[in-house]
């Protein structure tokens, strides 16, 4: 065996170039998904090693991109796993408890928590806009979403003290369904930047929507929907502010919904008769024990065309 | 193999071409099981002798050369290429002649290919395939997708010839992508994969082709209305279960 392997050099990967491999698989797991196409990877590969090495690079990637939520230690309440919550490699904010959640990526667990210190916290201006915000919303996401972990983070202007200065907070919103005996799973992720300008007194709003869904029971059906939108209110007092915003997420995310069935809703008629109908345009099932006269007329117009 | 068949069920379909030739690359021992267990999405080559187009399976292909269903030749040309015999070819030309009919009622365009061959056991094997660009710049009559690829691949096993009866084996899969893009719903995508298998025994009365061509006929219109009922219809199922609709309703609502 040894013998065949080295005759075929050309074939042989280097440890190198299959961990790329493997990451790429990883990256690509559907919501929910990671954790098998892992196990899977790790029976192809036959290295542990080189199934170690991908997964260490690729698991915080998804898990950032893909917002998971994880729960602390004490169940008190979940973090979200993004960009925009980390504090380092392993550890994320969680603005609302002002805890940092220590995690281990590849096991996509909490391990542990620390009291966040008071740089990672926004100043107590910020963070009566923060906060009452952050209220709302998670008012707004647990009506919306059964599954719904919603979180609000200063991305921007973390020290503003007083009114004169621009800053910006992003709203999250995470929801995974994951039912793998079902053979179903799904997430919505809702990124929400919203920027507070000084100036001329408004509050800028920007999402982005992100809805995935992968059915897979005897076969491989995936849904991938994305959405960007913005609008703008009045700079407010916090608590006004914070009810003018969810206001606007509320609606532009129910419309989105909207728009979503409406999608479904025109897939067999129209949509998906452009790929193929249900039935012929003649609207009967097709004459095979009457072939022969389609050959007979192509043979007929091909003679045409050809004397023409 | 298994393992690798249980990433290819998880992996997003558009990106089963990345994906195969990644396992290929890993598991090259298992090469030619990938090849068979994995449908990978149809070329289509131009026959330029007869101006029309035709697809490339493994079942056409020779060497590195593709064989046209039209003018029976390889492209690139192929020196003793492998051909069906001289009656298998008349059913062949017959079926490809048909099979473009079929496609075009069901279609309203697309191309078509058939190709036979002899197999060891006194029969014959047929594929049929099609393929159709359903988008707005390709053969989309109505012009709603922005995106829309379907391929069909049935391989069709007819046994050899028994007191006027033969047994057909039919292996269907359909492959699609379909994506929509306007302003107030951004990009809509589903994409997706599904093979089913059908065999029945039948009178050859008719000629072969006449039950072929029912069983196909039959078998792409159920993984039709899998994939638009069930399959499409449980991912709009895990949508409503995210973000149920019913809030909908009081959202309409004034906060008053």
């Amino acid at each position: 065996m040894a013998d065949a392997d080295s005759s075929e050099p050309e074939q042989q990967l280097n440890p190198k170039q299959k961990i790329e491999i493997a990451k790429w698989f990883l990256l690509n797991s559907p919501a929910g998904e990671i954790q098998y196409i892992s196990k899977d990877l790790k029976t192809i590969l036959k290295d542990d090693n080189v199934h170690n090495l991908a997964a260490l690079e690729a698991f915080p990637q998804y898990n950032k991109s893909h917002m998971i939520c994880l729960e602390f230690p004490d169940r008190s309440s979940d973090v979200i796993i993004s960009s925009f919550s980390e504090v380092s490699d392993n550890e994320y904010l969680d603005p609302r408890t002002a805890q940092v959640a220590i995690v281990d990526h590849v096991k996509q667990v909490c391990t542990e928590a620390r009291p966040a210190s008071d740089e990672e916290l926004p100043s107590s201006y910020i963070e009566e806009f923060r906060c009452a915000l952050d209220a709302e919303i998670m008012k707004y996401a647990s009506e919306a979403y059964p599954k719904g972990i919603s979180a609000v983070y200063c991305v921007k202007g973390n020290d503003v003290e007083e009114p004169g200065s621009d800053f910006e907070l992003v709203v999250l919103i995470s929801a995974a369904r994951l039912s793998p005996n079902n053979f179903c799973n799904g997430s919505w992720r809702s990124i929400w930047n919203i920027e507070f300008n000084d100036e001329d007194q408004s509050v800028e709003i920007k999402g982005k929507l992100l809805v995935g869904a992968h059915y897979f029971e005897e076969g491989n059906v995936q849904l991938d929907a994305s959405h960007e939108c913005k609008d703008s209110t009045l700079l407010q007092n916090p608590d006004d502010s914070a009810l003018a915003i969810t206001n606007i997420i509320r609606q532009q995310e129910s419309e989105y919904l909207a728009a979503l069935e409406a999608s479904y809703l025109k897939l067999p008629d129209t949509t998906f008769k452009d790929l193929r109908r249900k039935l012929p345009v003649t609207r009967t099932l097709f004459p095979w024990h009457s072939t022969m006269q389609f050959s007979l007329t192509r043979d007929i117009a091909k003679e045409l065309t050809i004397r023409k | 193999m298994e393992a690798a068949m249980g990433l290819m069920r998880r992996i997003h379909p558009k990106h089963t071409d990345t994906a195969l030739s990644a396992l290929l690359s890993l598991m090259p021992e298992h090469s030619s099981d990938l090849l068979s267990q994995v449908d990978q999405p149809l070329q289509v080559l131009c026959d330029e002798e007869s101006a029309k187009e035709f697809i490339l399976c493994e079942y056409n292909r020779d060497a590195d050369s593709y064989r046209s269903p039209w003018t029976n030749k390889y492209q690139p040309p192929l020196e003793d290429g492998l051909y069906p015999s001289v009656e298998l070819r008349n059913l062949e030309i017959e079926a490809n002649d048909v099979f473009a009919v079929y496609c075009d009622q069901y279609y309203e365009g697309g191309v078509s290919s058939v190709y036979m061959w002899e197999d060891d056991n006194e029969g014959f094997v047929a594929c049929f395939l099609i393929k159709k660009d359903g988008s707005r710049s390709g053969h989309g009559r109505r012009g709603y997708l922005h995106e829309g690829q379907w391929d069909a691949i049935h391989v069709i096993e007819v046994g050899p010839e028994d007191e006027g009866t033969a047994r057909y084996c039919l292996t269907s899969t359909v492959m699609l992508s379909l994506t929509t893009n306007n302003d107030s719903c951004g990009t809509f995508s589903l994409s997706g994969s599904i093979r089913r298998q059908m065999s029945m025994q039948l009178s050859v009365a008719e000629g072969h082709l006449c039950n072929m061509g029912r069983m196909i006929e039959e078998l792409e219109g159920k993984l039709r209305n899998s994939l638009d009922q069930v399959y499409f219809g449980k991912t709009r199922e895990m949508v409503c279960t995210l973000r149920p609709p019913a809030e909908l309703a009081t959202m309409k609502l004034p906060d008053s």
